[in-house]
C-alpha cells in the first residue's frame, strides 16, 4: 500500500503532555493545576440565552462570518473595552475558538517560504499552523530576565528578507507576560520599518492585573491595517467548551480568511453565537468579577512562590505563573514527572511550549484558593525534599573528594 | 479594600486574615484594622456558619409567614417589627414592598411549635391584620451556596 499519510502531516511534533496525560489518567487522587481553562462555570446569563435559542428552534447555519447582530457586538465591545474600530460587516468575522482564527490567518497570508516569528515560550498551536502552510518557523527565545517580553532588539534579530509575520501572544500562556504601551510602541516600530504583519493573539485579553487595561497593538497608530487581532470567548466567559473566537483586521485579509472558513467550517456553532450576544452585551460584571478572583489567587500563588524560595517573575496576565526549577538540576520534563509520581500533582513542563520553556513549568490557578492550597503543599513537599537530597549529594561529593 | 474584604468574608469569613491580606496585595494590619472598624460600625453584623440541617438527625423546620399590619402613628413599622424580632425563634423579619407589609422567617422544631408561635403570639399582636404561614419543605440553595450535591471538577486535568 501506498503512504497514506501527508509527509507536512506526520513532520509535525506530537503534543508535549501526552505522557503526562496518561499517567494522570491512571491516578486517582491527582491535584491538577495543569489545565488552560477558567475553572468557572459559563455565566448563567449566557447559559439561559443559549438555551432559549434552542427553544427557539435556533438551528440553521447563520452567514459564514458569524450573526450580524454578534459582529455588530464585537465591534462595539472592542471599542468600548480597547479603543478599536472594526467594520463589523467587512473587517470582523467569528471563527471556532480562537484556534481557527490562527490556523485561518496562516493560511490566508503565508506562502512557502516566508518566514514567520513566533516568541517562546507561547502556546502550542502557531508553529503545526505555519509549518501547514508552508512557512518557516522562526522562533525567538523570550527570556525571564525581561519578564518574558518581546524586545525591539530581540525581534530586530530576528527579522530577514523573507520574515513576513510576527506572531504576538500576549497575554501569554504560559509565562502570564504582558506587553504594555510602550513595550507595544517600540514593537510596532519595527514592525512599519520592516513592513511586517502581526498576528496579534489577544484571547487573554480580559485578564490583566497591572491596574490598566490590556493594550492591543493594533490600537497603535498605523497597526491596523497590519495586524490581525484574534481573540474569543473562551477565556473571559468561562466558555472554552463554546468553541467561539473571533478575528479582526483588514478588509483585504478578513476577505480571504472568511473565504476559507467558508470552505473548511461554514460557520461557528449557531447556539454560541447567540449566547457569545449576551456574553458581550451582559457579562462585563460578571468578567470583572472573576478576573478579581484570578487576581487573588495569582497573589497567593506569588507569595507562596517567595516563601518557598522558588524564583518566579511576577506575571500580570492569562491565568499561570511559571516558576524557574533550574537550580534542582533536571529538566522540566523530569521535574514534572517526579512532582506527578512522588507528590500526585500535575503541573505542564515549559518546554511544551517551545525549547526556551526548559527550566520551568507551568502552573495554573485556575483552581479555586483550597485547591491552590492542597497542591502547595505537596509541592512544598516535593522541593524540600530535593533541595535536601541535593545537599546530601554535594556533601558526599565533598567528602568523596577530601578522602581521594 | 472594605468591599473586597466583605466579599471575600461574606463567603468564607474563616479565612486566615495573613492570607486574605496576601491576596489582596496588602498587609495584615490594614486588613484586621479594617476589619474591626467594620465590626465597630456595625457593617460586619456577625460570623455565622451556613449548615444543611437536612444532613443532621436535628428536627427543624423553617417556616416563611406574611404578615400584615397596620402601621403605627409616628412608629411607621419600626415598633411592630421590634415586638416580632425580639422572639428567639424569629430568624429574620424584613419590610417587604407589595401584598403585605412584614416578612417573618421562623425556625422551630416542630409543626405544631411553628403553628402555636403564629396563632398564640403572632396574630394575636394588636397591629396585625393577617398572617400567611408557608413552610420550606427543602432548600436548594441557602446564602449564595447550592446545598444539594457536590461538584465535580469535569474538565480534562491536563490541557495547554
Amino acid at each position: 500500500m501506498r503512504d497514506p499519510l501527508a509527509s507536512k502531516a506526520v513532520a509535525l511534533k506530537p503534543s508535549g503532555i501526552r505522557k503526562f496525560f496518561d499517567i494522570v489518567s491512571e491516578m486517582d487522587d491527582v491535584v491538577s493545576l495543569g489545565v488552560g481553562e477558567p475553572d468557572f462555570d459559563t455565566p448563567w446569563v449566557i447559559r439561559d440565552e443559549g438555551i432559549y435559542s434552542l427553544e427557539k428552534g435556533r438551528t440553521f447555519y447563520t452567514s459564514n462570518a458569524g450573526l450580524k447582530q454578534l459582529r455588530e457586538e464585537i465591534a462595539k465591545y472592542l471599542h468600548r473595552r480597547f479603543d478599536l474600530s472594526y467594520d463589523p460587516l467587512k473587517e470582523i468575522f467569528v471563527t471556532v475558538g480562537g484556534s481557527e482564527g490562527i490556523d485561518m490567518a496562516c493560511r490566508a497570508m503565508l506562502n512557502p517560504g516566508d518566514e514567520v516569528l513566533i516568541p517562546q515560550p507561547c502556546y502550542v498551536s502557531y508553529v503545526p499552523c505555519v509549518a501547514m502552510t508552508g512557512g518557516t518557523v522562526v522562533p525567538i527565545r523570550l527570556k525571564a530576565e525581561n519578564q518574558f517580553r518581546l524586545t525591539a532588539g530581540e525581534l530586530r534579530e530576528a527579522i530577514t528578507d523573507r520574515t513576513k509575520l510576527l506572531v504576538l501572544p500576549f497575554p501569554n500562556n504560559p509565562t502570564g507576560a504582558v506587553m504594555e504601551r510602550e513595550d507595544l510602541e517600540a514593537i510596532a516600530q519595527v514592525i512599519l520599518e520592516n513592513d511586517l504583519f502581526v498576528l496579534s493573539d489577544e484571547i487573554y485579553a480580559e485578564l490583566t492585573y497591572t491596574g490598566d487595561r490590556h493594550v492591543s497593538i493594533a490600537e497603535l497608530p498605523g497597526m491596523a491595517e497590519r495586524t490581525i487581532l484574534i481573540n474569543g470567548f473562551s477565556k473571559a466567559y468561562a466558555m472554552t467548551g463554546w468553541r467561539l473566537g473571533y478575528a479582526c483586521g483588514p478588509r483585504k485579509i478578513i476577505e480571504q480568511m472568511v473565504k476559507l472558513h467558508q470552505y473548511c467550517i461554514m460557520c461557528a456553532p449557531t447556539t454560541s453565537q447567540y449566547a457569545a450576544v449576551t456574553a458581550l452585551r451582559d457579562c462585563d460584571a460578571d468578567v470583572a468579577k472573576m478576573r478579581e478572583a484570578y487576581n487573588m489567587r495569582r497573589r497567593y500563588l506569588m507569595h507562596a512562590f517567595e516563601e518557598m524560595g522558588l524564583p518566579c517573575f511576577e506575571p500580570f496576565g492569562a491565568f499561570y505563573v511559571f516558576p524557574c526549577i533550574s537550580e534542582f538540576g533536571m529538566s522540566s520534563e523530569e521535574f514534572a514527572t517526579r512532582l506527578l509520581q512522588e507528590e500526585h500533582v500535575a503541573v505542564v513542563p515549559g518546554d511544551a511550549f517551545g525549547d526556551s520553556g526548559e527550566g520551568f513549568i507551568r502552573i495554573s490557578y485556575a483552581y479555586s484558593i483550597d485547591k491552590l492550597k492542597a497542591a502547595l503543599k505537596r509541592i512544598d513537599a516535593f522541593i524540600t525534599r530535593l533541595r535536601n537530597e541535593r545537599g546530601k549529594e554535594t556533601q558526599d561529593q565533598k567528602a568523596a573528594e577530601a578522602k581521594a | 479594600m472594605r468591599e473586597q474584604i466583605l466579599t471575600f468574608l461574606e463567603k468564607n469569613s474563616k479565612i486566615d486574615l495573613k492570607e486574605l491580606a496576601v491576596m489582596l496585595g496588602t498587609s495584615e494590619v490594614v486588613v484586621a484594622n479594617e476589619i474591626s472598624q467594620m465590626e465597630q460600625e456595625h457593617i460586619i453584623c456577625g460570623y455565622h456558619t451556613l449548615i444543611n440541617w437536612e444532613k443532621t438527625t436535628l428536627e427543624k423546620v423553617t417556616a416563611l409567614i406574611e404578615v400584615r399590619v397596620t402601621p403605627q402613628r409616628n412608629q411607621g413599622f419600626e415598633r411592630i417589627a421590634e415586638r416580632i424580632y425580639n422572639y428567639p425563634e424569629v430568624q429574620s423579619v424584613y419590610l417587604i414592598s407589595g401584598g403585605y407589609d412584614l416578612m417573618v422567617i421562623l425556625e422551630g422544631k416542630t409543626l405544631r411549635e411553628v403553628s402555636a408561635f403564629v396563632s398564640n403570639k403572632l396574630s394575636t399582636l394588636e397591629t396585625v391584620i393577617s398572617t400567611a404561614t408557608h413552610f420550606i419543605l427543602k432548600k436548594y440553595k441557602d446564602h449564595g451556596t447550592i446545598l444539594q450535591g457536590q461538584e465535580e471538577d469535569e474538565r480534562i486535568p491536563v490541557t495547554l
